[in-house]
């Protein structure tokens, strides 16, 4: 009846294991009993869960971002205090927990914190900067993002009922076989990966299509905003790569359910297939996130410079080549596997010449702040920390590539420290700083800076203070992944690397409390003019927050920096001639039903529960198809009313700089 | 097409150019959609020419498969591409009668061979040769049946547009639906030729 789901899926076989179920489940009671205790509910289905709107999907993404964050830094300050106890010693946590660990912190920080994070920016900002009223397909996003959701809700349901996998977040085989990983926790990362892969892949495909068709007239490719830019190339790529992780965690699932032999010892498989399979996607992946903050940091550094962007059309063009370039690397990732020296010798070649692209970028933005007036405002502290981090991560990275130095580095603490310099300053710095800059974009007041400048200091020097350390200990021979060590001279350097990571906590802590303190300040912070940094792109054009439609009329647009033009001609802001009907999409409860039942198909295929993994297969079949005949699912915000809101805004911005209407 | 151009018209006018520009989308989206599918077959054809001499001593590709077997199935597949040809051309017309006509013979050609190769899978796995026999044979089994698993699929979508078309006639937006679904059958039939010509016809010659 219930398949293989019994009481001892609850974790009573670890203190700390049964204390993270109930902190969870509780946080999850708690939400749930203030939603109803403020009455909320109905609020929240109809203004935000239900609906279509690029943005508030945007907010929502991120918003899943940051929670996931939470959970995935609790999992890292974990790992960090086990291994800076544990000389000798089995430290505070067994094994097998601490396998678990380390699996849902890389599988959460990647598709959980990463993803949804850029995918959330894309949503707010993106249509706004190519002056579209809307995403090509509305419905669509929101199934990406209820399925991306359900992805997470799984990998923490995990953490209640059941183990997660011990695998490492790239589930290898032949570990992650059935016959050596016998439990559920493979199947939880399987069912994860797939349900947000396809969530992930209807969104590349929704921006691809909605930057291609639905830019503003006279919005040519060669002056489409760099954020824009960064998009289209991630767009591209996620479409392109995520097939192989689809088809990787596809192939490993049927190993492990019907007893196929694709990646298995014995019965003719073929391990090395699944490490191609897999990598075919993670190199590219590496881009698509950090491609996203690339578009961030040119943004930021063009407006806190006041100047436009130096070399705009190296920068597009250094874009593409490092989207091209990525596809052509993969195989860096295991030049120990034995692919042989040709072809190691021809990955050992291509992967450094990314760095050149990427050198082209980083000079790119030097010489806008060059002779700039360059405000350290806190997006702009996120990203000047990111140069002079990221430099550091290009050069270990150039000495990765090379395979002879990639051999005796590999699966060191060395690579860790390595692809966390990526992921930190290269990546999640961007997200943080573009979360920063288009906060009051969203939501229509600034982010208070004092606690904003707190939190950046204690991430960076929480960053150096975690992962120079690792870098020193990979050059000592440490090993990833270790529960446990003999190595009395490791010890100080992990010490050093847990205080970084208590840095870190301070980090998010901040975090947190400059949310906090922005929400109560929010009347001295708020920002009625829509443009609170004197930006140059599009987005900057609309109220904040935007009307459901953002632009009342469509601007016309004639070089970069289109709205940066629109204020030196003193045609900002002006209201149109003559206002038109619009026509908007209807809000729809099949998004979220869809996520839901998805969740529930892949709970039950973990548990092999099938009658309840036919109604939720049913259940997404049937989402589908309420949306999929309606082909009028829209309403028409007529012009009188379009002519209030504008004018509504036209006065409050009026007020706002003291000038006559 | 941006939105500038659908606000300038009035009324009707903005509803008629807002449909044209969902439908011109939605083809262009279906196109990338084709692309990223193409690349799953190409990675499970991969996979299969990596793996299809592991045949771990079980039966191999040479004593399985059947050539008139394998000829009638393609047949069936390549006529039914054709019969979607002439429904698209009653579609464009505006023929509802025909194209209805021509979705049946498009179905039952597409049943056909679903039926052939369930039947093929059947008699391979009671003759030992099931998917967890070899890496060879999960391969095949894989890439054939995620192929037959799609034509499925647009098996069920041609009932539900046949009923469309039934209900509420050859409408634009309908015409488009139905305009997709050509692409996704003549994809599945092109990706059966690379099929043939990679799994089956190297065996049997």
């Amino acid at each position: 009846m219930l398949g293989k789901l019994t009481i001892d899926a609850l974790p009573f076989y670890s203190g700390i294991a049964l204390t993270g179920a109930l902190v969870s489940a509780l946080g999850a009671l708690g939400v749930v009993a203030l939603i109803t205790w403020l009455g909320r509910w109905r609020y929240l289905w109809t203004e935000w869960l239900t609906s279509l709107d690029h943005k508030k999907i945007g907010v929502m993404y991120v918003t899943l971002a940051l929670i996931m964050l939470v959970r995935g830094f609790i999992d890292a300050l974990m790992m960090r205090t086990q291994q800076a106890v544990a000389l000798d010693s089995h430290g505070f946590l067994p094994p097998d927990h601490f396998d678990q660990i380390f699996t849902s912190h890389a599988t959460i920080m990647v598709f959980f914190v990463a993803m949804p994070f850029l995918v959330g920016l894309f949503n707010v900002v993106v249509p706004q900067q190519i002056g579209a009223r809307d995403m090509a397909f509305p419905f669509m996003n929101s199934v990406s993002l209820w399925l991306t959701a359900s992805g997470a809700a799984l990998v923490m349901v995990s953490l209640v009922i059941g183990k997660f996998s011990t695998a490492g977040w790239n589930a290898y085989p032949p570990y992650s076989e059935a016959q050596f990983s016998p439990g559920v926790g493979v199947d939880y990362w399987i069912w994860a990966i797939l349900i947000s892969s396809v969530g992930s892949m209807l969104t590349g495909l929704n921006f691809l299509v909605t930057i291609v068709k639905r830019r503003a007239p006279g919005m040519r490719l060669m002056i489409m905003p760099q954020f824009t830019w960064t998009a289209l190339c991630t767009s591209i790529l996620i479409v392109f790569a995520f097939p192989a992780l689809i088809v990787a965690a596809a192939l490993l699932g049927l190993d492990r359910y019907l007893g196929m032999h694709f990646f298995t010892n014995s019965g003719g498989g073929k391990l090395a297939n699944y490490i191609d399979l897999f990598w075919i996607w993670g190199h590219p992946e590496v881009y698509i996130l950090i491609l996203p903050a690339f578009g961030v940091y040119s943004e930021v550094v063009a407006t806190f410079s006041g100047r436009r962007l130096f070399g705009y059309d190296s920068l597009v063009y250094s874009t593409v080549a490092i989207a091209v370039l990525s596809l052509c690397v993969c195989l860096h990732h295991f030049f120990t596997m034995g692919g042989g020296t040709d072809v190691n010798a021809f990955f050992g070649r291509m992967a450094p010449l990314i760095a050149v692209p990427t050198g082209v970028t980083i000079f790119d933005w030097l010489l806008t702040m060059y002779r700039g007036r360059v405000q350290f405002s806190v997006p702009m502290l996120f990203t000047v920390g990111f140069i002079v981090t990221f430099i550091i991560g290009g050069m270990t990275g150039v000495l990765l590539t090379l395979a002879p130095g990639g051999r005796p580095m590999h699966d060191t603490t060395f690579l860790v420290a390595h692809f966390h310099n990526m992921m930190i300053p290269g990546a999640l710095f961007g997200y943080l700083a573009g979360y920063q800059y288009w906060f009051p974009k969203a939501f229509g007041f600034r982010l208070e800076g004092k606690w904003g400048r707190r939190a950046f200091w204690a991430w960076i020097v929480g960053f150096y203070l975690a992962f120079v350390p690792l870098y020193i200990l990979g050059f000592m021979g440490m090993p990833q992944r270790l529960e446990s060590y003999d190595v009395a001279g490791w010890q100080p350097f992990l010490i050093v690397a847990e205080f970084g990571a208590l840095f870190i906590l301070c980090g998010v802590t901040f975090l947190a409390v400059q949310l906090a303190v922005s929400i109560r300040d929010r009347a001295a912070l708020a920002d009625s003019t829509g443009d609170p940094w004197n930006g140059r792109t599009l987005e900057w054009a609309t109220a904040s927050p935007p009307a459901a439609y953002n632009f009342a009329a469509v601007p016309h647009v004639h070089g970069i920096d289109a709205w940066w033009d629109m204020k030196q001609a003193g045609t900002a802001g002006r209201a149109p001639v003559r206002f038109y009907d619009i026509i908007m999409p209807d809000d729809s409860s099949a998004g979220v039903a869809l996520g839901a039942m998805s969740f529930v198909f892949a709970f039950a295929m973990v548990w092999q529960i099938w009658w309840l993994a036919a109604i939720g297969g049913l259940g997404v079949f049937a989402a589908v198809l309420t949306r999929t005949f309606r082909d009028h699912a829209e309403h028409r915000i007529p012009a009188s009313q379009v002519e209030a809101i504008e004018n509504r805004r036209l006065t409050t911005t009026a007020l706002a700089s003291g000038t006559p209407t | 097409m941006t939105d500038a151009v659908i606000t300038t018209g009035d009324g009707e006018q903005i509803k008629a150019e807002q449909a044209n520009r969902a439908i011109d989308e939605r083809a262009y989206g279906f196109w990338i959609y084709l692309m990223s599918n193409a690349i799953v077959f190409a990675l499970l054809l991969a996979t299969f020419v990596v793996m299809s001499h592991n045949i771990a001593d079980g039966p191999d590709g040479h004593t399985l498969f059947r050539l008139p077997h394998t000829f009638a199935k393609t047949i069936l597949l390549l006529a039914s591409s054709t019969t979607f040809g002439f429904a698209s051309v009653a579609i464009a017309t505006g023929l509802r009668r025909r194209t209805l006509a021509w979705l049946s013979v498009t179905f039952l050609l597409g049943l056909g061979f679903v039926a052939m190769e369930i039947w093929e899978f059947y008699d391979m796995a009671v003759a030992g040769a099931g998917p967890w026999r070899s890496g060879f044979l999960s391969a095949f089994f894989t890439l054939v049946g995620t192929h037959g698993a799609q034509v499925s699929v647009a098996l069920i979508w041609i009932v539900l547009l046949g009923c469309e078309v039934a209900l509420r006639g050859l409408n634009p937006f309908v015409a488009s639906r139905l305009r997709r679904l050509g692409l996704f059958w003549h994809f599945l039939d092109i990706v059966w030729i690379g099929i043939f010509s990679i799994v089956y016809l190297p065996e049997i010659i």
